[in-house]
């Protein structure tokens, strides 16, 4: 592990660009997800077509994606910011499906309870459904976050520097320790991410610890 | 743009001969089939056990979690370091290859298996016992077929996993659609990066379509209420 002391402040710049990479179109999809799953949920019409829509997304190999996006964008080659675009459609593939079914899961009293309250349509959605969905969405986004971690280590092959660029370095000089420091240092990133959002969770979660009430 | 890609396609010599679109077509799939053959003989049985019995369900639980983060790329050069010396011709190459499809199909296909027996009704489950069924016959006769819808959801999303990972078996020097996406970008032509890409998204919607239809009609009737709706 000599290798990694002498190249620990390159490892952890590596390691920054992957969080950029990895965490910016995690935020932007959840975002773009919100509304679509939001209709999907809403308009039963509508649910398949996002369904399947997004979920095409999905198969389109990350490797393909990432050479072909220069092209349908005002990007050059080499641009980061082809892998966050790439990343965050991957983002929106995975979460449509889990913003519509953690919404359609809030039950139709509670929602009903909310109108008979006072609730507008908005209102009711941010301070009723959303909160309640909360817990399904992050499920989601705990996925999310570790297969962006893990897909975007796969940039390096169109030379977008990021923890990835460790394995082809590694393979290229057939030296094992960056590629094992690399696969380590995403599992890492990885963890952090799913921390992250547990602890964030928990924060706007605060009812599901409140204990049950005295029947 | 388009065009220059349509004409690739088109191009009637890109599909014949060893490195045509047809051999290519039938290699990714031949790695693809055989890593999730191999991740569902591993998997199933133990997704079962640890649904039927409850036994190890943390363990199971974390690992998965932890196997989805391992990067493929990262993993396929240290497969390929360590093996190599090992073994010699293709087999070198192969072997890392379908380690990593392996180990990338088998969290999906657990995760479906466990949840299903985990979610099958207790009620369903006391009636066959009930009935006098012992533990492995409840298990083939009621949590096996109620589970089938989540076990092979799960087998679905492996195989689109693995079809658009296969694609890296190329970094190495195999075979499989990856070929046009890795030479393409090596002589930047790419007409033939962007061909390939098309390739790999329709044989995974091609193959998911197939699989949604094998879903269809192995799932019990009872399941999926094609029966219509049984008053209670």
């Amino acid at each position: 592990m000599t290798w990694l002391r002498g190249h620990f402040v390159d490892v952890l710049s590596l390691a920054g660009q992957h969080i950029y990479l990895a965490g910016v179109p995690l935020v932007l999809g959840l975002l773009i997800a919100l509304p679509l799953g939001w209709l999907a949920c809403r308009y039963k019409v509508l649910y398949p077509f996002l369904i399947i829509g997004t979920g095409l997304l999905y198969t389109i190999p990350s490797l393909a994606l990432f050479i072909m996006l220069p092209l349908l964008l005002p990007t050059k080659i080499l641009d980061p910011n082809n892998v966050v675009v790439a990343m965050t459609i991957y983002t929106v593939a995975l979460l449509v499906r889990t913003v519509a079914d953690g919404l359609g899961a809030v039950p139709d009293a509670v929602n009903q309870s909310a109108t008979a309250m006072g609730y507008k349509r908005l209102r009711r959605f941010m301070s009723v459904e959303l909160p309640l969905a909360v817990p399904v969405i992050s499920a989601g986004l705990r996925v999310a976050a570790v297969s962006n971690v893990s897909i975007v280590s796969v940039a390096t092959l169109i030379g977008v520097s990021q923890l990835g660029s460790l394995f082809t370095d590694g393979f290229s000089r057939a030296f094992l320790d960056p590629i094992i420091v690399g696969v380590v240092a995403c599992v890492l990133l990885a963890l952090l991410f799913d921390v992250t959002i547990l602890l964030v969770t928990r924060l706007a979660t605060p009812w599901q610890r409140a204990g049950s009430p005295a029947a | 743009m388009i065009n220059r890609i349509i004409t690739w396609l088109a191009d009637v010599t890109h599909w014949r001969g060893d490195d045509g679109i047809l051999r290519r077509l039938l290699e990714h799939m031949e790695y693809s089939v055989a890593a999730l053959v191999i991740a569902a003989l591993i998997a199933i049985p133990l997704g079962l056990y640890i649904g039927h019995t409850g036994r190890g369900r943390f363990v199971a639980v974390s690992a998965v979690g932890a196997a989805r983060a391992i990067p493929s790329l990262g993993l396929l050069y240290l497969a390929f370091f360590w093996l190599a010396p090992r073994l010699s011709g293709e087999i070198a190459l192969l072997a890392p290859a379908g380690i990593v499809l392996v180990v990338l199909a088998i969290p999906p296909i657990l995760s479906g298996a466990y949840a299903g027996v985990e979610g099958v009704e207790p009620a369903a489950r006391d009636a066959a016992v009930g009935m006098g069924m012992r533990g492995t016959e409840v298990m083939r006769h009621v949590e096996l077929p109620c589970a089938l819808p989540l076990i092979l959801s799960g087998i679905r999303s492996a195989m689109l996993q693995v079809i658009a990972t296969a694609t890296i078996a190329a970094v190495l020097g195999l075979g499989g659609l990856g070929r046009f996406l890795i030479d393409g970008l090596a002589s930047q032509d790419f007409p033939q990066t962007a061909s390939g890409a098309i390739l790999v998204a329709v044989l995974a919607l091609a193959v998911d379509m197939v699989f949604a239809l094998v879903q269809r009609s192995v799932v019990s009737p009872g399941l999926t209420g094609r029966y219509g709706k049984v008053s209670l």
